[in-house]
């Protein structure tokens, strides 16, 4: 019955969807504009039965439908309600289908918002999403299935991965990222549209932004609770190992990151068109081959991934989409010919330039990284990996000089800079960040003990300094810098309203703030980015590990703190049970806080998995964490080995999302009509400098 | 030629050369980081050209070949390429304590380099997750691997 229903209604979808990109495409090519209404009656219907086919499957995982074959895989009646709505996306095909209903989502939210407009291009938009739209549905219908039917069903089933169910993250992370790739179809639809029309006005650079930043925030968001979880869950005490799946949900953000910045250029100087396009489809085409990646199993074989369903469809849909986007920027390549020239690199669009190409680099590095594996694979026959090392170091002076623009960039104006005013104003901002190395260096030769017990030397600091501590150093300067910059840019408009308008400082700040709400927004991300950034150099570079084998009673020392091993206690919850090592930790200043049971480090067992699963206990601070992860324990001797760690400042990378999402709220926020037209979207005076 | 196109021809090569070298030290970089996926026959058939070289190794553990010592600070194993008993084998020595999962006949990929005297160091293992469901139902439900270590640590029950 539910089978029957579901799958029905993805047949539907599949029939709505493609109606809508074969009419969408070809009026929108013909110009035939009256059979808009069309369109948009079907990407109604496609999202209505996506939605609903999703809710069908909800109902079968709570109804334990073991006639259904995803529920029959991912289902079991020892679960967790909530765990159990969850494992809608806990397994490939359930995901799939979850994939369906927020790309219905994206199309419905899309052509509602647009309904009123027939802007030209909207009909070859709204075919060219229908189409990729189409793609998908056909996966649910076929390849990836998740309503085929179990002839004999049984009565209970193996219950979600038992990974997926051990956090509370992993019922937010992956809706933010599959929220952030398929977010990506929408402006992809929008610039293909355009350019298929052939008619490139300023009429669709407004939502072709937009709507980036609405999967760009996504995608930023799941990227750290997916890092965030990891670093909860899987207990090797680390939170990014430039996995592929990571890395595939990576590459994407830097390229939107690169296109949300060349657009202004594109707005404001028309130039970098052929550029921010590429960027645009660029980065959706990174969302399919990310999908490809994490979603066909080629990464534990390249000659496994025929084996499973969907990997050939998806990749002839990477090569379609692929010759799609070249064809389209090689015949539409004269109407995106720049309008005016770069004077100089010395302001705002050459940094932005200079920014893109740094964002560009760093995606080569990490696809290069990413697939050589799967390339020496195919052609040599040979099994090999791209070791972190060659990440980190690839990524290392690139993000450093990613952070340098962040705070170079606001600095300049737009068009020709005047050195005597650059240098006024890089003086204060640069002589701080200098100053933060001081505190730094104090503070790290406090900390530092001379290896053979001999005599403390600065000398001996500098020469046992270690290139992380160095790279660390300069962040912590650059940060300053960055964060003094931009602080600046937001402040001074305002300090300039209350000194000439006489206004009090908040009515100044949230006038001056609303009026370029667009560079307001990007600042309060950008002061987020640097928390992420700092937080990260500290938390690799100033971590402190021990591991040690502990008897009842004994203490493993990390850093200045203790960890005191209690005993074993064991308990039970509906769908596992645990063993867990009692820990007490002792602070710096001998305070003791007690972990127990639940909230000691612990190895769970579930139902059916043979193998056991820890989770680490990690006791969260505002400038540090101490991290205790049990590796083994031994009940009979009662001892148990535990790797502690303390990573300072690793708590910042996920402090940091409420600014995110609150910078880019502000940047979305709909500009006032009277305002817009005032000044409609140029930016108010850049105060320090006092030019344009 | 105006100063405009050249100086647009400046620009090209100039990110052409940035480009071409950050391919240069990116490929470079890959070399020097690549890790090897190899079972003992296969590393053992690469000779000399094995030592030193970055390696996870794939196998399973030779039962009766676990040497761990009281302190649990060094543990040595063999891993062989399969079950049968005259697979092709490797030494191992691990710095690390293994993970609770590990034992004999367990299939384990470690991390480490192999050298001259014939010894693989580790000091990254890991074990296979089985990924084996069991069929519901058959024997209440709970392996009997994990009852027996389950039913070690009730001694103390504090709560």
């Amino acid at each position: 019955m539910n089978s029957t229903l579901g799958y029905g209604l993805v047949l539907l979808g599949l029939g709505f969807a493609a109606f809508a990109a074969v009419v969408g495409l070809v009026t929108g090519m013909t110009r035939r504009e009256n059979a808009l209404p069309w369109v948009q009656r079907a990407v109604y219907g496609f999202a209505a039965s996506m939605i609903l086919s999703n809710l069908v499957m909800v109902k079968a995982l709570l109804e334990h439908d073991f006639s259904v074959k995803y529920v029959s895989q991912v289902g079991s009646k020892a679960t967790p309600t909530i765990f159990t709505i969850v494992s809608l996306w806990s397994a490939l095909e359930g995901s799939i289908l979850f994939w369906g209903a927020i790309m219905g989502g994206y199309l419905l939210a899309f052509t509602l918002t647009y309904r009123k407009e027939h802007g030209r291009y909207m009909q070859l938009s709204l075919g060219v999403m229908a189409a990729v739209a189409t793609f998908f549905a056909f996966l649910i219908a076929g390849p990836a299935n998740p309503w085929g039917v179990v002839a004999n069903p049984l009565s209970d089933g193996p219950g979600p991965n038992p990974l997926l169910q051990n956090h509370v993250l992993m019922i937010i992370h992956p809706p933010m990222l599959y929220l952030g790739y398929v977010g990506m179809t929408v402006p992809f639809g929008i610039a293909a549209g355009a350019l298929l029309r052939g008619e490139l006005g300023d009429a669709w650079l407004v939502p072709l932004r937009k709507w980036t930043l609405v999967p760009w925030l996504f995608l930023s968001i799941g990227i750290i609770l997916g890092s965030w979880w990891a670093y909860a869950v899987l207990g090797w005490g680390g939170y990014w190992a430039w996995d592929p799946v990571e890395n595939a949900s990576f590459m994407p953000w830097l390229t939107a990151t690169a296109f949300v910045h060349s657009t202004m250029v594109l707005e404001r100087k028309k130039s970098l068109k052929l550029w921010t396009i590429a960027l645009a489809l660029g980065s959706f085409v990174l969302t399919i081959i990310g999908t490809f990646m994490t979603r066909s199993g080629v990464f534990n074989s390249v000659h496994s991934f025929t084996q499973s369903d969907i990997g050939p469809t998806f990749l002839a849909f990477i090569a379609v989409i692929l010759v799609f986007c070249v064809l389209l920027l090689t015949v539409r390549g004269h109407l995106l010919v720049a309008e005016s020239n770069l004077e100089t690199v010395v302001s705002r669009e050459g940094s932005i330039l200079v920014n893109n190409l740094v964002f560009v680099a760093l995606t080569f590095t990490v696809l290069l990284g990413t697939l050589f594996p799967l390339v020496t694979e195919a052609l040599q026959d040979k099994k090999i990996s791209v070791g972190e090392p060659y990440f980190n170091t690839m990524a290392l002076p690139l993000g450093l000089l990613m952070l340098f623009l962040m705070g170079v960039g606001p600095m300049l104006p737009w068009g020709k800079a005047d050195p005597k005013v650059l240098r006024q104003q890089f003086f204060i901002p640069g002589g701080l960040g200098i100053l933060t190395l001081l505190p730094v260096v104090v503070w790290r030769y406090a900390a530092w003990e001379p290896l053979s017990g001999g005599e403390k030397t600065f000398g001996g600091f500098v020469s046992a300094m270690r290139s992380g501590d160095v790279m660390a150093g300069i962040t912590f300067g650059l940060g300053t810098f960055v964060t003094v910059v931009t602080l600046r840019e937001m402040f001074l408009p305002a300090q300039q309203r209350m000194s000439e308008a006489k206004e009090s400082f908040f009515t100044a700040f949230v006038s001056s703030a609303s009026r370029a709400r667009r560079r307001f927004g990007g600042y309060v991300v950008h002061l987020g980015i640097v928390a992420i950034i700092l937080a990260v150099a500290a938390s690799s570079a100033y971590k402190i590990a021990a591991e040690r084998t502990l008897k009842v009673g004994e203490t493993l020392k990390v850093g200045e703190y203790g960890v005191r091993f209690d005993g074993l206690t064991n308990g039970k919850e509906p769908h596992r049970e645990w063993v867990a090592a009692n820990i007490t930790v002792t602070g710096p200043g001998g305070e003791e806080k007690r972990h127990i049971g639940a909230d000691a480090p612990r190895m769970n067992y579930y139902e059916r998995s043979n193998d056991p699963i820890g989770s680490p206990m990690v006791q969260e601070m505002v400038w540090r964490d101490v991290y205790v992860s049990l590796r083994t324990y031994d009940g009979k001797a009662q001892t148990a080995t535990f790797n502690a760690w303390v990573f300072p400042l690793v708590g910042w990378i996920w402090y940091a999302i409420p600014l995110l999402v609150l910078g880019t709220l502000i940047s979305l926020w709909p500009q006032r009509k009277t305002v817009a037209t005032l000044k409609s979207e140029a930016p108010a005076p850049n105060a320090a400098t006092g030019t344009t | 030629m105006t100063a405009e196109s050249r100086n647009r021809l400046i620009a090209v090569g100039a990110i052409l050369v940035a480009g071409a070298a950050l391919s240069w030290i990116a490929f470079g970089n890959i070399g020097e980081n690549l890790v090897y996926y190899w079972k003992p026959s296969e590393m053992l058939a690469q000779g000399d050209k094995a030592y030193g070289a970055t390696v996870r190794l794939g196998g399973v553990v030779v039962p009766g070949s676990v040497q761990w010592s009281p302190e649990h600070t060094s543990l040595t194993f063999d891993v062989a390429d399969t079950h049968q008993p005259a697979a092709p084998k490797v030494k191992v020595s691990s710095e690390v304590t293994p993970p609770q999962m590990f034992r004999e006949g367990i299939g384990v990929v470690v991390e480490g380099s192999f050298a001259s005297d014939q010894v693989f160091k580790t000091n990254r293992l890991m074990v296979n997750h089985s990924n084996e469901y069991r069929a519901p139902g058959s024997d209440g439900g709970m392996p009997s691997d994990w009852k027996g270590s389950l039913s070690q640590a009730d001694t103390t029950t504090e709560k």
